[in-house]
């Protein structure tokens, strides 16, 4: 087991399944197809994507770098949070983006199930985490992986 | 750190103007604190910028949380645009795209503008993603705060006006001018605005915005490049054709990586004003030639089912276009055509543009230029047309980078794409 320490952004406990795109996660183009067309696993629908591409992403623990893209990204996650179409947690291994951080934000405030979001975890991190490993997040941004 | 509030600022956190405002301070001091903001400053531009102009059916919880707002009375404090409408009846479709789109995807857009109306959009015109154009009556000043949401707009205001705006997002931009004030971070710093990568351009032709734009912001994500060597194709001034270009390249930028502020050596205002100094002591170097522009492109992947399809439509307008553009672009169709021994485009194509800017043009002898073309002109967002299963099985062409990388269209440069609809079709 491997453990990191990152800062939680909205604190919160999660195990989940990790699903890892080591580039830039393009919110809008991943997630349009699914909260459309009513895709309950929210498989990723962004084509530049390859690490992702097609799987789903509801439940999982996503980690990433940062998000990236249009800046619809922070509701699109938000509408993903409320419709029970977005990952257990997200886990960033850089400084947050600003429209993920709304995202995590707008879902912690106006709504009552906050998704644990944790940053700052470091490159190590990603280059450590694999698409499968079991992952457990905890209040105070430790984030483990088994 | 804990955010430093003024009096007023902390009494509606502490939900002196109710409990729905109290939660708007909240999600803004939350999102501040993130950032490591130490206090909020005040929205100093007359008008804001939605991106959500579009009343998709996924997007109800955003819908429930805007009826959250107005049944408290909670509304912008300034007038807002917004971005472009989602559907156009002047737009080629058929019956069963025409009954998707009203009766299944779009069905909450009548609410949806009712919403918008009530929470303070400009006027019923104000729907574009290049609000800053002269035309539309939403250009900020150098300096200004602004509280937008919109990718390539805020990355046009920030770099080509001067402005100050972080890249937020929705919701979060519509908060910032109901509060009045949004948190100190980012892009609104002097030390958030300097250049973190210098990109030195080495091309031997003009390198094509859309092409560049995508390199840079595939490369840098969302740091702040510095870009030298193109004062060759663009001078010094910000003339029409200029802001047109950097319009289109910001748009890449912002769509293919995360760029919310780019200087152009020599030419965009911070970049005149501060020269190299603007750049990081720190800042990396990425180095554009030809072939690297020529291996970027050849990196798009092809979405259809059949590559070698005969294209059925065609957008040229994303952001929308300028009224240089469509001035051009329409001479550009017109003589293309004569040299090819055509009357009509022969692939349906739509060039879009803000409905100010439409109206404008229709004024001009030019339209009727285009609409002899067969060229249709609208103020549609071509991303909404494309973002449903019917569209997504067509094989659709555009100039634009940023519809490329939201929807299964191709991508072609300008150059191409004029060849493509002013030739027999294959």
């Amino acid at each position: 087991m491997k453990t990191f320490k990152g800062r939680p952004v909205v604190p919160g406990k999660a195990t989940a399944t990790a699903l890892v795109s080591h580039g830039g996660f393009n919110t809008l183009a991943s997630f349009q197809g699914a909260l459309q067309f009513g895709d309950k696993q929210a498989k990723c629908g962004d084509q530049n994507n390859t690490d992702i591409y097609e799987k789903p992403m509801v439940g999982t623990a996503l980690c990433l770098p940062q998000t990236i893209g249009s800046t619809t990204g922070g509701l699109v996650l938000y509408c993903a949070k409320v419709m029970e179409r977005c990952p257990a947690c997200m886990l960033f291994s850089e400084h947050i983006d600003s429209l993920a951080a709304a995202g995590a934000i707008i879902g912690s405030v106006w709504t009552d199930t906050p998704m644990p979001t944790v940053d700052c975890l470091g490159e190590e991190f990603l280059n450590t985490v694999k698409t499968g490993d079991k992952i457990t997040v905890y209040e105070d941004g430790t984030v483990t992986i088994e | 750190m804990a955010m430093q509030l003024t009096a007023e600022q902390q009494a509606l956190l502490n939900g002196e103007k109710g409990e729905v405002m109290a939660k708007v301070m909240k999600t803004l001091v939350m999102y501040g604190e993130t950032f490591g903001a130490e206090k909020m400053v005040p929205v100093t531009s007359d008008k804001g910028h939605l991106v959500t102009s579009f009343g998709l059916k996924m997007m109800t919880p955003v819908f429930d949380l805007m009826d959250q707002l107005l049944n408290a009375g909670v509304v912008s404090k300034q007038k807002f645009s917004v971005d472009p409408k989602p559907f156009d009846p002047n737009v080629p479709s058929d019956f069963l795209k025409n009954f998707v789109f009203k009766k299944f995807m779009y069905s909450k857009q009548d609410s949806y503008n009712e919403q918008l109306r009530k929470m303070g959009l400009l006027n019923d015109d104000a729907y574009t993603c290049a609000c800053y154009l002269d035309e539309v009556g939403n250009t900020p000043k150098k300096g200004d705060i602004l509280s937008w949401a919109e990718s390539s707009a805020v990355a046009y205001a920030n770099s080509v006006i001067g402005a100050r705006c972080n890249r937020n997002s929705g919701i979060i931009e519509m908060m910032g001018s109901i509060a009045g004030f949004v948190p100190y971070f980012g892009l609104l710093t002097d030390e958030g605005r300097k250049a973190t990568w210098v990109v030195e351009v080495k091309c031997k032709k003009k390198p094509e915005a859309q092409i560049l734009g995508s390199a840079i912001g595939m490369k840098v994500m969302e740091d702040v490049p510095y870009v030298k060597g193109m004062n060759e194709w663009l001078g010094t001034e910000l003339n029409a054709d200029n802001k047109a270009y950097l319009k289109d390249f910001g748009a890449a930028c912002a769509s293919n990586g995360a760029v919310g502020l780019f200087h152009i050596a020599g030419l965009t205002p911070e970049a005149v004003e501060m020269g190299d100094s603007i750049v990081d002591e720190n800042a990396q170097v990425y180095v554009i030639d030809d072939a690297e522009l020529e291996r970027v492109k050849k990196s798009y992947p092809v979405m259809w089912k059949n590559p070698d399809a005969t294209p059925k439509l065609c957008f040229v307008g994303c952001p929308h276009m300028t009224m240089a553009q469509l001035k051009e672009w329409t001479n550009d169709v017109y003589e293309g055509l004569k040299k090819n021994g055509l009357k009509k485009v022969s692939i349906p194509t739509v060039f879009t543009a803000p409905p100010a800017v439409c109206d404008e043009f229709k004024k001009t002898a030019d339209y009727a230029k285009l609409q002899s073309t067969g060229v249709v002109l609208s103020y549609i967002c071509p991303l909404m047309y494309m973002n449903n299963p019917l569209a997504k099985k067509m094989p659709v062409i555009t100039n634009s980078n940023k519809l490329r990388t939201y929807t299964t269209s191709r991508y072609y440069t300008s150059e191409e794409i004029l060849d493509i609809i002013t030739k027999e079709a294959k």
